[in-house]
Protein backbone atom coordinates (compact mmCIF):
# COMPACT_ATOMS: atom_id res chain seq x y z
CA UNK A 1 0.00 0.00 0.00
CA UNK A 2 2.66 2.40 1.56
CA UNK A 3 4.88 1.45 -1.37
CA UNK A 4 2.10 2.33 -4.25
CA UNK A 5 1.05 5.46 -2.94
CA UNK A 6 5.22 6.13 -3.31
CA UNK A 7 5.29 4.76 -6.64
CA UNK A 8 2.67 7.14 -7.55
CA UNK A 9 4.29 10.07 -6.30
CA UNK A 10 7.62 9.10 -7.97
CA UNK A 11 5.84 9.38 -11.38
CA UNK A 12 3.90 12.24 -10.44
CA UNK A 13 7.32 14.22 -9.43
CA UNK A 14 8.97 12.73 -12.63
CA UNK A 15 5.88 13.54 -14.80
CA UNK A 16 6.10 17.20 -13.41
CA UNK A 17 9.79 17.73 -14.08
CA UNK A 18 9.21 16.03 -17.95
CA UNK A 19 6.88 19.20 -18.48
CA UNK A 20 9.14 22.05 -17.73
CA UNK A 21 7.24 24.67 -19.48
CA UNK A 22 3.24 25.48 -18.18
CA UNK A 23 1.30 27.84 -20.25
CA UNK A 24 -0.55 30.25 -19.01
CA UNK A 25 -3.66 32.06 -21.33
CA UNK A 26 -6.72 33.76 -21.40
CA UNK A 27 -8.91 35.24 -24.00
CA UNK A 28 -9.93 38.59 -23.96
CA UNK A 29 -13.91 37.79 -23.61
CA UNK A 30 -15.41 34.29 -22.42
CA UNK A 31 -18.89 35.44 -23.76
CA UNK A 32 -19.08 37.18 -27.13
CA UNK A 33 -23.01 38.54 -27.63
CA UNK A 34 -23.58 39.12 -31.67
CA UNK A 35 -26.06 41.84 -32.21
CA UNK A 36 -28.21 42.41 -35.28
CA UNK A 37 -25.82 45.36 -36.02
CA UNK A 38 -22.62 43.32 -35.44
CA UNK A 39 -20.23 43.25 -38.28
CA UNK A 40 -17.59 41.13 -36.99
CA UNK A 41 -14.93 41.54 -34.06
CA UNK A 42 -11.61 40.30 -33.02
CA UNK A 43 -10.78 38.41 -29.84
CA UNK A 44 -7.43 38.72 -28.35
CA UNK A 45 -6.02 36.02 -26.87
CA UNK A 46 -3.23 36.70 -24.30
CA UNK A 47 -0.72 34.43 -22.74
CA UNK A 48 2.78 33.25 -21.38
CA UNK A 49 4.82 30.56 -21.27
CA UNK A 50 6.13 29.56 -17.35
CA UNK A 51 9.81 28.07 -17.19
CA UNK A 52 10.53 26.56 -13.56
CA UNK A 53 13.96 24.94 -12.29
CA UNK A 54 13.35 21.99 -14.97
CA UNK A 55 13.53 24.41 -17.74
CA UNK A 56 16.84 23.22 -20.18
CA UNK A 57 18.71 27.15 -19.79
CA UNK A 58 19.23 26.20 -23.96
CA UNK A 59 15.61 26.54 -24.39
CA UNK A 60 15.52 29.82 -25.10
CA UNK A 61 12.87 29.90 -28.68
CA UNK A 62 9.72 28.86 -28.48
CA UNK A 63 6.81 28.18 -31.23
CA UNK A 64 3.45 28.18 -30.79
CA UNK A 65 0.50 26.97 -32.68
CA UNK A 66 -3.30 28.12 -31.70
CA UNK A 67 -6.42 25.77 -32.88
CA UNK A 68 -9.55 27.78 -32.41
CA UNK A 69 -12.54 25.24 -33.35
CA UNK A 70 -16.36 26.31 -33.55
CA UNK A 71 -19.39 24.49 -33.08
CA UNK A 72 -19.41 21.00 -34.81
CA UNK A 73 -21.89 20.61 -37.48
CA UNK A 74 -22.60 18.46 -40.83
CA UNK A 75 -22.12 19.61 -44.16
CA UNK A 76 -22.43 18.34 -47.61
CA UNK A 77 -20.16 19.85 -50.30
CA UNK A 78 -21.54 19.31 -53.99
CA UNK A 79 -20.13 19.48 -57.45
CA UNK A 80 -21.64 21.17 -60.51
CA UNK A 81 -20.98 19.09 -63.82
CA UNK A 82 -22.03 20.25 -67.40
CA UNK A 83 -25.43 18.22 -68.19
CA UNK A 84 -27.41 18.44 -71.55
CA UNK A 85 -25.61 22.12 -71.87
CA UNK A 86 -26.48 23.29 -68.35
CA UNK A 87 -24.71 23.12 -65.12
CA UNK A 88 -26.20 20.64 -62.35
CA UNK A 89 -25.25 19.15 -58.95
CA UNK A 90 -24.18 15.75 -59.80
CA UNK A 91 -21.44 14.46 -56.98
CA UNK A 92 -21.55 14.91 -53.31
CA UNK A 93 -19.79 14.21 -50.09
CA UNK A 94 -21.07 14.06 -46.87
CA UNK A 95 -18.48 15.94 -44.06
CA UNK A 96 -19.08 14.38 -40.76
CA UNK A 97 -19.08 16.98 -37.07
CA UNK A 98 -16.64 19.41 -38.74
CA UNK A 99 -16.11 22.39 -37.32
CA UNK A 100 -18.06 25.33 -38.36
CA UNK A 101 -15.18 27.73 -37.37
CA UNK A 102 -11.86 26.67 -37.84
CA UNK A 103 -8.71 28.99 -37.18
CA UNK A 104 -5.31 28.11 -37.04
CA UNK A 105 -2.39 30.44 -36.06
CA UNK A 106 1.10 30.58 -35.58
CA UNK A 107 4.32 32.26 -35.23
CA UNK A 108 5.75 31.51 -38.02
CA UNK A 109 5.24 28.85 -40.99
CA UNK A 110 3.93 25.45 -40.06
CA UNK A 111 6.71 23.71 -41.92
CA UNK A 112 9.22 25.50 -39.78
CA UNK A 113 8.23 25.06 -36.87
CA UNK A 114 7.43 21.41 -36.59
CA UNK A 115 8.31 18.31 -39.02
CA UNK A 116 5.40 16.86 -41.41
CA UNK A 117 4.88 13.95 -39.39
CA UNK A 118 4.30 15.77 -36.30
CA UNK A 119 2.34 18.12 -37.81
CA UNK A 120 0.26 15.52 -39.10
CA UNK A 121 -0.10 13.96 -35.64
CA UNK A 122 -0.76 17.37 -34.10
CA UNK A 123 -2.97 18.48 -36.76
CA UNK A 124 -0.66 21.80 -37.29
CA UNK A 125 -1.98 23.55 -40.43
CA UNK A 126 -5.53 23.05 -42.51
CA UNK A 127 -4.10 20.51 -44.94
CA UNK A 128 -3.66 18.49 -41.45
CA UNK A 129 -7.49 18.83 -39.71
CA UNK A 130 -9.00 15.64 -39.35
CA UNK A 131 -11.92 16.50 -41.55
CA UNK A 132 -14.23 13.06 -41.21
CA UNK A 133 -15.87 12.52 -44.65
CA UNK A 134 -18.45 9.63 -45.78
CA UNK A 135 -17.11 7.62 -48.70
CA UNK A 136 -19.25 4.90 -50.02
CA UNK A 137 -20.26 4.04 -46.42
CA UNK A 138 -16.90 4.52 -44.80
CA UNK A 139 -16.33 6.81 -42.45
CA UNK A 140 -12.25 8.50 -43.25
CA UNK A 141 -10.56 11.78 -44.07
CA UNK A 142 -8.86 11.72 -47.32
CA UNK A 143 -5.94 13.08 -48.80
CA UNK A 144 -5.23 17.20 -48.56
CA UNK A 145 -5.40 17.47 -52.14
CA UNK A 146 -9.22 15.62 -52.55
CA UNK A 147 -11.11 17.74 -54.83
CA UNK A 148 -14.04 18.04 -52.73
CA UNK A 149 -12.09 18.56 -49.47
CA UNK A 150 -10.02 21.24 -50.75
CA UNK A 151 -13.42 23.01 -52.40
CA UNK A 152 -14.45 22.13 -48.75
CA UNK A 153 -11.54 24.45 -47.23
CA UNK A 154 -11.64 26.74 -49.79
CA UNK A 155 -15.44 28.19 -49.75
CA UNK A 156 -15.21 27.91 -45.87
CA UNK A 157 -12.36 30.04 -45.88
CA UNK A 158 -13.52 32.54 -48.70
CA UNK A 159 -16.35 33.11 -45.81
CA UNK A 160 -13.70 34.18 -43.44
CA UNK A 161 -14.68 31.05 -41.47
CA UNK A 162 -11.78 28.99 -42.26
CA UNK A 163 -8.90 30.71 -41.74
CA UNK A 164 -4.70 29.83 -41.23
CA UNK A 165 -2.52 33.00 -40.50
CA UNK A 166 1.44 31.58 -39.72
CA UNK A 167 1.89 35.15 -38.33
CA UNK A 168 -0.85 35.86 -36.33
CA UNK A 169 1.10 34.84 -33.17
CA UNK A 170 3.51 37.81 -31.66
CA UNK A 171 6.19 37.30 -29.20
CA UNK A 172 5.95 40.58 -27.25
CA UNK A 173 9.11 39.09 -25.01
CA UNK A 174 10.65 35.88 -25.35
CA UNK A 175 7.87 34.03 -23.02
CA UNK A 176 5.03 36.29 -23.38
CA UNK A 177 2.39 35.87 -26.68
CA UNK A 178 -0.82 37.23 -28.01
CA UNK A 179 -2.88 36.52 -30.83
CA UNK A 180 -6.29 37.94 -32.44
CA UNK A 181 -8.75 35.47 -33.37
CA UNK A 182 -11.01 37.11 -35.79
CA UNK A 183 -15.24 36.58 -36.01
CA UNK A 184 -16.45 37.40 -39.19
CA UNK A 185 -20.34 38.68 -39.08
CA UNK A 186 -21.48 35.53 -40.19
CA UNK A 187 -20.04 33.61 -36.97
CA UNK A 188 -21.86 30.61 -36.33
CA UNK A 189 -23.24 30.81 -32.47
CA UNK A 190 -22.15 28.12 -29.93
CA UNK A 191 -18.54 27.07 -27.74
CA UNK A 192 -15.60 27.58 -29.58
CA UNK A 193 -12.64 25.21 -28.17
CA UNK A 194 -9.71 26.80 -28.24
CA UNK A 195 -6.08 24.70 -27.80
CA UNK A 196 -2.72 25.98 -27.84
CA UNK A 197 0.59 24.28 -28.41
CA UNK A 198 3.83 25.05 -27.56
CA UNK A 199 6.76 24.11 -29.42
CA UNK A 200 10.68 24.26 -29.01
CA UNK A 201 13.26 22.81 -31.71
CA UNK A 202 10.45 21.08 -33.70
CA UNK A 203 8.90 19.07 -30.79
CA UNK A 204 5.67 19.33 -28.78
CA UNK A 205 6.66 20.64 -25.03
CA UNK A 206 2.88 21.37 -23.72
CA UNK A 207 -0.40 22.32 -24.31
CA UNK A 208 -3.35 23.91 -22.52
CA UNK A 209 -6.59 24.63 -23.40
CA UNK A 210 -9.27 27.58 -23.05
CA UNK A 211 -12.80 28.32 -25.10
CA UNK A 212 -15.02 31.14 -25.11
CA UNK A 213 -18.88 31.02 -26.33
CA UNK A 214 -20.75 33.35 -28.92
CA UNK A 215 -24.14 34.15 -28.09
CA UNK A 216 -26.64 35.68 -30.51
CA UNK A 217 -28.83 38.68 -28.37
CA UNK A 218 -31.18 40.77 -29.45
CA UNK A 219 -34.52 40.36 -31.99
CA UNK A 220 -32.94 38.70 -35.00
CA UNK A 221 -31.77 35.98 -32.51
CA UNK A 222 -35.11 35.90 -31.35
CA UNK A 223 -36.80 35.33 -34.52
CA UNK A 224 -34.13 32.89 -35.81
CA UNK A 225 -34.78 30.88 -32.39
CA UNK A 226 -38.53 30.94 -32.81
CA UNK A 227 -38.25 29.99 -36.67
CA UNK A 228 -36.57 26.80 -35.63
CA UNK A 229 -38.21 26.05 -32.65
CA UNK A 230 -42.08 27.02 -32.97
CA UNK A 231 -42.78 26.84 -36.79
CA UNK A 232 -46.33 27.19 -36.62
CA UNK A 233 -46.40 29.85 -34.23
CA UNK A 234 -44.36 31.50 -36.12
CA UNK A 235 -45.66 31.08 -39.78
CA UNK A 236 -48.77 32.15 -38.25
CA UNK A 237 -47.31 35.39 -36.58
CA UNK A 238 -46.22 35.81 -40.39
CA UNK A 239 -48.81 35.34 -42.41
CA UNK A 240 -50.79 37.82 -39.67
CA UNK A 241 -48.37 40.24 -40.17
CA UNK A 242 -49.02 39.92 -43.97
CA UNK A 243 -52.10 40.70 -43.43
CA UNK A 244 -51.88 43.59 -41.44
CA UNK A 245 -49.48 45.53 -43.79
CA UNK A 246 -51.70 44.48 -46.56
CA UNK A 247 -54.70 45.92 -44.59
CA UNK A 248 -52.70 49.19 -43.60
CA UNK A 249 -51.57 49.84 -47.07
CA UNK A 250 -55.45 49.44 -48.06
CA UNK A 251 -56.36 51.97 -45.00
CA UNK A 252 -53.58 54.54 -46.15
CA UNK A 253 -53.90 54.82 -49.45
CA UNK A 254 -57.36 54.66 -49.63
CA UNK A 255 -58.76 56.87 -52.72
CA UNK A 256 -62.62 56.90 -52.07
CA UNK B 1 -28.09 50.87 -42.80
CA UNK B 2 -26.72 47.32 -42.38
CA UNK B 3 -29.63 44.69 -40.92
CA UNK B 4 -28.61 40.91 -39.79
CA UNK B 5 -31.26 39.11 -41.67
CA UNK B 6 -31.86 35.92 -38.82
CA UNK B 7 -32.75 33.10 -41.09
CA UNK B 8 -31.23 34.37 -44.56
CA UNK B 9 -28.23 34.46 -42.37
CA UNK B 10 -26.57 37.27 -43.69
CA UNK B 11 -26.28 41.36 -43.68
CA UNK B 12 -27.82 43.12 -46.39
CA UNK B 13 -28.48 47.36 -46.39
CA UNK B 14 -32.23 47.73 -45.54
CA UNK B 15 -32.78 50.60 -48.18
CA UNK B 16 -31.49 48.27 -51.01
CA UNK B 17 -34.06 45.44 -49.83
CA UNK B 18 -36.59 48.47 -49.27
CA UNK B 19 -35.69 50.28 -52.42
CA UNK B 20 -36.24 46.73 -54.51
CA UNK B 21 -39.41 46.05 -52.53
CA UNK B 22 -40.78 49.46 -54.21
CA UNK B 23 -39.29 48.61 -57.28
CA UNK B 24 -41.23 45.21 -57.93
CA UNK B 25 -43.83 47.20 -55.86
CA UNK B 26 -44.39 49.76 -58.92
CA UNK B 27 -44.41 47.10 -61.58
CA UNK B 28 -46.72 44.90 -60.03
CA UNK B 29 -49.36 47.80 -59.28
CA UNK B 30 -48.55 49.17 -63.29
CA UNK B 31 -49.33 45.74 -64.64
CA UNK B 32 -51.76 44.51 -61.50
CA UNK B 33 -49.50 41.58 -60.63
CA UNK B 34 -47.88 40.00 -57.33
CA UNK B 35 -44.73 40.88 -58.52
CA UNK B 36 -43.15 37.67 -56.90
CA UNK B 37 -41.41 36.39 -60.39
CA UNK B 38 -39.42 39.36 -59.93
CA UNK B 39 -39.20 39.48 -56.54
CA UNK B 40 -37.76 35.75 -55.97
CA UNK B 41 -35.00 36.33 -58.87
CA UNK B 42 -34.13 39.52 -57.61
CA UNK B 43 -33.50 38.43 -53.92
CA UNK B 44 -31.57 35.26 -55.51
CA UNK B 45 -29.05 37.74 -57.16
CA UNK B 46 -28.50 39.81 -54.28
CA UNK B 47 -27.17 36.63 -52.37
CA UNK B 48 -30.04 35.56 -50.61
CA UNK B 49 -30.58 31.30 -50.92
CA UNK B 50 -33.21 30.66 -53.94
CA UNK B 51 -34.85 28.39 -50.77
CA UNK B 52 -35.46 31.36 -48.65
CA UNK B 53 -35.89 33.89 -51.49
CA UNK B 54 -38.99 31.54 -52.56
CA UNK B 55 -40.58 31.38 -48.92
CA UNK B 56 -40.26 34.91 -47.47
CA UNK B 57 -41.56 36.05 -50.65
CA UNK B 58 -44.34 33.93 -50.08
CA UNK B 59 -45.57 36.20 -47.28
CA UNK B 60 -44.65 39.37 -49.38
CA UNK B 61 -47.05 38.38 -51.76
CA UNK B 62 -49.63 37.53 -49.53
CA UNK B 63 -49.40 41.23 -47.94
CA UNK B 64 -49.65 42.88 -51.80
CA UNK B 65 -52.47 40.56 -53.10
CA UNK B 66 -54.56 41.29 -49.44
CA UNK B 67 -54.36 44.83 -50.18
CA UNK B 68 -55.44 44.26 -53.84
CA UNK B 69 -58.07 42.06 -52.71
CA UNK B 70 -59.49 44.63 -50.17
CA UNK B 71 -59.81 47.05 -52.91
CA UNK B 72 -61.48 44.83 -55.41
CA UNK B 73 -63.39 43.34 -52.53
CA UNK B 74 -65.30 46.87 -52.03
CA UNK B 75 -65.75 47.30 -55.67
CA UNK B 76 -67.62 44.01 -55.27
CA UNK B 77 -65.02 42.25 -58.41
CA UNK B 78 -64.24 39.05 -56.83
CA UNK B 79 -66.36 36.19 -57.55
CA UNK B 80 -66.76 34.15 -54.55
CA UNK B 81 -68.29 31.11 -55.43
CA UNK B 82 -65.56 30.85 -58.57
CA UNK B 83 -62.84 31.70 -55.79
CA UNK B 84 -63.86 29.16 -53.53
CA UNK B 85 -63.43 26.43 -56.12
CA UNK B 86 -60.42 27.67 -57.34
CA UNK B 87 -59.22 27.57 -53.83
CA UNK B 88 -59.84 23.81 -52.97
CA UNK B 89 -57.13 23.19 -56.12
CA UNK B 90 -55.14 26.08 -55.03
CA UNK B 91 -54.60 24.91 -51.26
CA UNK B 92 -54.09 21.10 -52.69
CA UNK B 93 -51.41 22.13 -55.09
CA UNK B 94 -49.40 24.21 -52.59
CA UNK B 95 -49.40 21.39 -50.48
CA UNK B 96 -47.85 19.28 -53.14
CA UNK B 97 -45.45 22.07 -54.09
CA UNK B 98 -44.03 22.50 -50.74
CA UNK B 99 -43.79 18.82 -50.18
CA UNK B 100 -41.93 19.03 -53.92
CA UNK B 101 -39.74 21.25 -52.77
CA UNK B 102 -38.51 19.67 -49.28
CA UNK B 103 -37.57 16.71 -51.68
CA UNK B 104 -35.63 18.41 -54.28
CA UNK B 105 -33.95 20.28 -51.17
CA UNK B 106 -32.64 17.20 -49.46
CA UNK B 107 -31.58 15.80 -53.15
CA UNK B 108 -29.54 19.44 -53.53
CA UNK B 109 -31.63 20.05 -56.53
CA UNK B 110 -33.88 22.73 -55.53
CA UNK B 111 -32.41 25.39 -57.11
CA UNK B 112 -31.61 23.92 -60.19
CA UNK B 113 -35.13 23.12 -60.46
CA UNK B 114 -36.55 26.79 -59.39
CA UNK B 115 -34.04 27.79 -62.16
CA UNK B 116 -35.19 25.58 -64.83
CA UNK B 117 -39.24 26.16 -64.10
CA UNK B 118 -38.41 30.06 -64.26
CA UNK B 119 -36.70 29.29 -67.61
CA UNK B 120 -39.44 27.40 -68.66
CA UNK B 121 -42.29 29.27 -67.67
CA UNK B 122 -40.96 32.34 -67.89
CA UNK B 123 -39.85 32.31 -71.15
CA UNK B 124 -42.89 30.43 -72.84
CA UNK B 125 -45.40 33.09 -70.55
CA UNK B 126 -43.05 36.25 -71.80
CA UNK B 127 -43.14 35.06 -75.49
CA UNK B 128 -46.73 34.84 -75.64
CA UNK B 129 -47.66 37.56 -73.57
CA UNK B 130 -45.36 39.61 -75.78
CA UNK B 131 -46.18 38.46 -79.55
CA UNK B 132 -49.99 38.70 -78.69
CA UNK B 133 -49.81 42.43 -77.55
CA UNK B 134 -47.95 43.05 -80.70
CA UNK B 135 -49.93 41.99 -82.58
CA UNK B 136 -52.80 43.10 -80.25
CA UNK B 137 -50.93 46.38 -81.13
CA UNK B 138 -50.88 45.81 -84.93
CA UNK B 139 -54.59 45.42 -84.93
CA UNK B 140 -55.45 48.94 -83.12
CA UNK B 141 -53.01 50.44 -85.62
CA UNK B 142 -55.16 48.72 -88.51
CA UNK B 143 -58.29 49.93 -87.00
CA UNK B 144 -59.61 46.24 -86.84
CA UNK B 145 -61.85 44.70 -84.30
CA UNK B 146 -60.71 42.08 -82.24
CA UNK B 147 -61.68 38.61 -82.83
CA UNK B 148 -64.96 37.10 -81.70
CA UNK B 149 -64.68 34.75 -78.11
CA UNK B 150 -65.85 31.48 -78.77
CA UNK B 151 -66.33 28.40 -76.76
CA UNK B 152 -63.94 25.91 -76.44
CA UNK B 153 -63.52 22.16 -75.62
CA UNK B 154 -63.02 23.32 -71.61
CA UNK B 155 -67.10 24.10 -72.08
CA UNK B 156 -67.56 20.50 -73.18
CA UNK B 157 -66.90 19.20 -69.99
CA UNK B 158 -69.17 17.69 -67.22
CA UNK B 159 -69.75 18.87 -63.03
CA UNK B 160 -70.95 22.33 -64.46
CA UNK B 161 -71.51 24.81 -61.95
CA UNK B 162 -72.99 28.47 -62.21
CA UNK B 163 -70.89 31.12 -61.06
CA UNK B 164 -73.19 34.54 -60.76
CA UNK B 165 -71.50 37.45 -59.97
CA UNK B 166 -68.67 36.41 -63.07
CA UNK B 167 -72.03 35.49 -64.77
CA UNK B 168 -70.54 31.99 -66.20
CA UNK B 169 -71.41 28.23 -66.41
CA UNK B 170 -69.05 26.20 -66.31
CA UNK B 171 -67.19 23.22 -65.60
CA UNK B 172 -65.78 22.97 -61.95
CA UNK B 173 -62.77 20.01 -63.34
CA UNK B 174 -60.93 22.68 -65.31
CA UNK B 175 -61.02 25.54 -62.39
CA UNK B 176 -59.84 22.67 -59.66
CA UNK B 177 -57.10 21.77 -62.04
CA UNK B 178 -55.66 25.61 -62.74
CA UNK B 179 -56.04 26.29 -58.58
CA UNK B 180 -53.78 22.97 -58.13
CA UNK B 181 -51.25 24.55 -61.23
CA UNK B 182 -50.80 27.35 -59.72
CA UNK B 183 -50.51 26.69 -56.18
CA UNK B 184 -47.73 23.98 -56.98
CA UNK B 185 -45.46 26.23 -59.21
CA UNK B 186 -46.20 29.25 -56.75
CA UNK B 187 -44.80 27.22 -53.90
CA UNK B 188 -41.96 25.56 -55.56
CA UNK B 189 -41.16 29.10 -57.17
CA UNK B 190 -42.06 31.55 -54.70
CA UNK B 191 -44.41 33.35 -57.48
CA UNK B 192 -48.16 34.43 -57.09
CA UNK B 193 -48.60 33.37 -60.51
CA UNK B 194 -51.55 35.95 -60.99
CA UNK B 195 -49.25 36.78 -64.77
CA UNK B 196 -50.21 33.24 -65.84
CA UNK B 197 -53.34 32.95 -63.71
CA UNK B 198 -55.21 35.78 -65.46
CA UNK B 199 -54.35 35.25 -68.47
CA UNK B 200 -55.72 31.40 -68.53
CA UNK B 201 -58.85 32.58 -66.34
CA UNK B 202 -59.72 35.29 -69.76
CA UNK B 203 -58.55 33.04 -72.50
CA UNK B 204 -59.29 29.36 -71.45
CA UNK B 205 -62.19 29.52 -68.95
CA UNK B 206 -63.85 32.97 -69.79
CA UNK B 207 -64.08 34.66 -66.94
CA UNK B 208 -65.19 38.34 -67.70
CA UNK B 209 -62.26 40.95 -67.46
CA UNK B 210 -64.55 42.72 -64.27
CA UNK B 211 -64.21 39.94 -62.13
CA UNK B 212 -60.78 38.54 -62.77
CA UNK B 213 -58.20 40.17 -61.20
CA UNK B 214 -60.01 40.45 -57.74
CA UNK B 215 -60.67 36.65 -58.07
CA UNK B 216 -57.41 35.77 -59.06
CA UNK B 217 -55.97 37.67 -56.47
CA UNK B 218 -58.13 35.80 -53.79
CA UNK B 219 -56.47 32.59 -54.66
CA UNK B 220 -53.00 33.95 -54.67
CA UNK B 221 -53.56 35.84 -50.93
CA UNK B 222 -54.89 32.37 -50.10
CA UNK B 223 -52.28 30.57 -51.43
CA UNK B 224 -49.21 32.45 -50.71
CA UNK B 225 -50.49 32.16 -46.69
CA UNK B 226 -50.65 28.65 -46.87
CA UNK B 227 -47.31 28.49 -48.42
CA UNK B 228 -46.18 30.90 -45.91
CA UNK B 229 -47.42 28.60 -42.90
CA UNK B 230 -45.81 25.48 -44.93
CA UNK B 231 -42.67 26.50 -45.71
CA UNK B 232 -42.00 27.82 -41.64
CA UNK B 233 -43.30 24.95 -40.52
CA UNK B 234 -41.75 21.99 -42.71
CA UNK B 235 -38.23 24.12 -43.53
CA UNK B 236 -37.93 26.63 -41.37
CA UNK B 237 -36.91 29.18 -44.13
CA UNK B 238 -39.29 32.05 -44.03
CA UNK B 239 -37.03 35.09 -43.35
CA UNK B 240 -39.89 37.73 -41.33
CA UNK B 241 -37.79 40.25 -41.44
CA UNK B 242 -36.78 40.31 -44.42
CA UNK B 243 -40.82 39.86 -45.80
CA UNK B 244 -41.41 42.95 -43.72
CA UNK B 245 -39.44 44.88 -45.41
CA UNK B 246 -40.08 43.71 -48.70
CA UNK B 247 -44.11 43.84 -47.64
CA UNK B 248 -43.77 47.61 -46.55
CA UNK B 249 -41.28 48.85 -49.60
CA UNK B 250 -43.64 46.66 -52.21
CA UNK B 251 -47.22 47.90 -51.10
CA UNK B 252 -46.09 51.68 -51.18
CA UNK B 253 -44.95 51.09 -54.43
CA UNK B 254 -47.91 49.54 -55.75
CA UNK B 255 -49.85 52.38 -55.17
CA UNK B 256 -47.46 54.91 -57.45
CA UNK B 257 -47.16 51.98 -60.07
CA UNK B 258 -50.95 51.95 -60.16
CA UNK B 259 -51.41 55.22 -60.92
CA UNK B 260 -48.84 55.27 -63.73
CA UNK B 261 -50.32 51.81 -65.11
CA UNK B 262 -53.61 53.94 -65.32
CA UNK B 263 -51.52 56.24 -68.37
CA UNK B 264 -50.61 53.68 -70.31
CA UNK B 265 -52.73 52.01 -72.86
CA UNK B 266 -53.78 47.99 -72.43
CA UNK B 267 -51.57 46.55 -75.18
CA UNK B 268 -48.65 48.33 -74.25
CA UNK B 269 -48.55 47.71 -70.91
CA UNK B 270 -48.74 43.55 -72.18
CA UNK B 271 -45.95 43.97 -74.47
CA UNK B 272 -44.32 45.93 -71.82
CA UNK B 273 -45.09 43.27 -68.83
CA UNK B 274 -44.21 40.22 -71.76
CA UNK B 275 -40.88 42.22 -72.23
CA UNK B 276 -40.06 42.25 -68.46
CA UNK B 277 -41.05 37.96 -68.11
CA UNK B 278 -38.97 37.12 -70.69
CA UNK B 279 -35.98 38.79 -70.03
CA UNK B 280 -36.49 37.65 -66.34
CA UNK B 281 -36.71 34.34 -68.37
CA UNK B 282 -33.46 34.88 -70.31
CA UNK B 283 -31.55 35.74 -67.78
CA UNK B 284 -32.03 32.73 -65.76
CA UNK B 285 -31.45 30.66 -68.92
CA UNK B 286 -27.89 32.38 -69.16
CA UNK B 287 -27.04 31.78 -65.72
CA UNK B 288 -27.69 27.83 -66.24
CA UNK B 289 -25.38 27.86 -69.78
CA UNK B 290 -22.55 29.98 -68.73
CA UNK B 291 -19.53 27.86 -66.62
CA UNK B 292 -20.68 28.92 -62.62
CA UNK B 293 -17.79 30.91 -61.03
CA UNK B 294 -17.12 27.57 -58.88
CA UNK B 295 -18.24 24.46 -59.48
CA UNK B 296 -18.88 23.61 -55.43
CA UNK B 297 -21.33 24.57 -53.59
CA UNK B 298 -21.54 24.26 -49.15
CA UNK B 299 -24.96 23.13 -47.60
CA UNK B 300 -24.82 22.70 -43.61
CA UNK B 301 -26.79 20.18 -42.55
CA UNK B 302 -27.51 21.87 -39.01
CA UNK B 303 -25.29 21.50 -35.85
CA UNK B 304 -25.12 18.43 -34.37
CA UNK B 305 -24.51 17.25 -31.03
Amino acid sequence: MMRALLATLLVLLLGGAARAERLIVSVSNHRVTVTPNYSGEELVLFGSVEKDATTPADRTAYDLVVTVMGPRADMVTRRKERKFGIWINTDSRQFLEVPSYLALFANRAFDVITSPETARRQQIGLNNVLLTQRVSGDYADVVPNDAFRSAFIRLRTQRGLYREDASAVTFLTPTLFRTGIPLPAEVPIGTYEVEIKLFANGALVTKTETAFEIVKVGFEQFVATTARQNGLIYGLVTAAMALMTGWMASIVFRKD
Amino acid sequence: MQLYLPIADLPVNVFLVLAMGAAVGFVSGMFGIGGGFLMTPLLIFIGITPAVAVASVASHIAASSFSGALTYWRRRAIDPALASVLLCGGVTGTALGVWTFTQLRALGQLDLMIALSYVVLLTTVGSLMFSEGLRALMRTRRGAVPPRRTHNWIHGLPLKMRFKRSKIYLSVIPVVIVGIVIGFIGAIMGIGGGFILVPIMIYLLRVPTSTVIGTSMVLTLVTMLFATMLHAVTNHLVDAVLALILMVGGVTGAQFGARAGQRIRGEQLRLLLGLLILSVGVRFAIELVIEPADLFTIRELGVSG
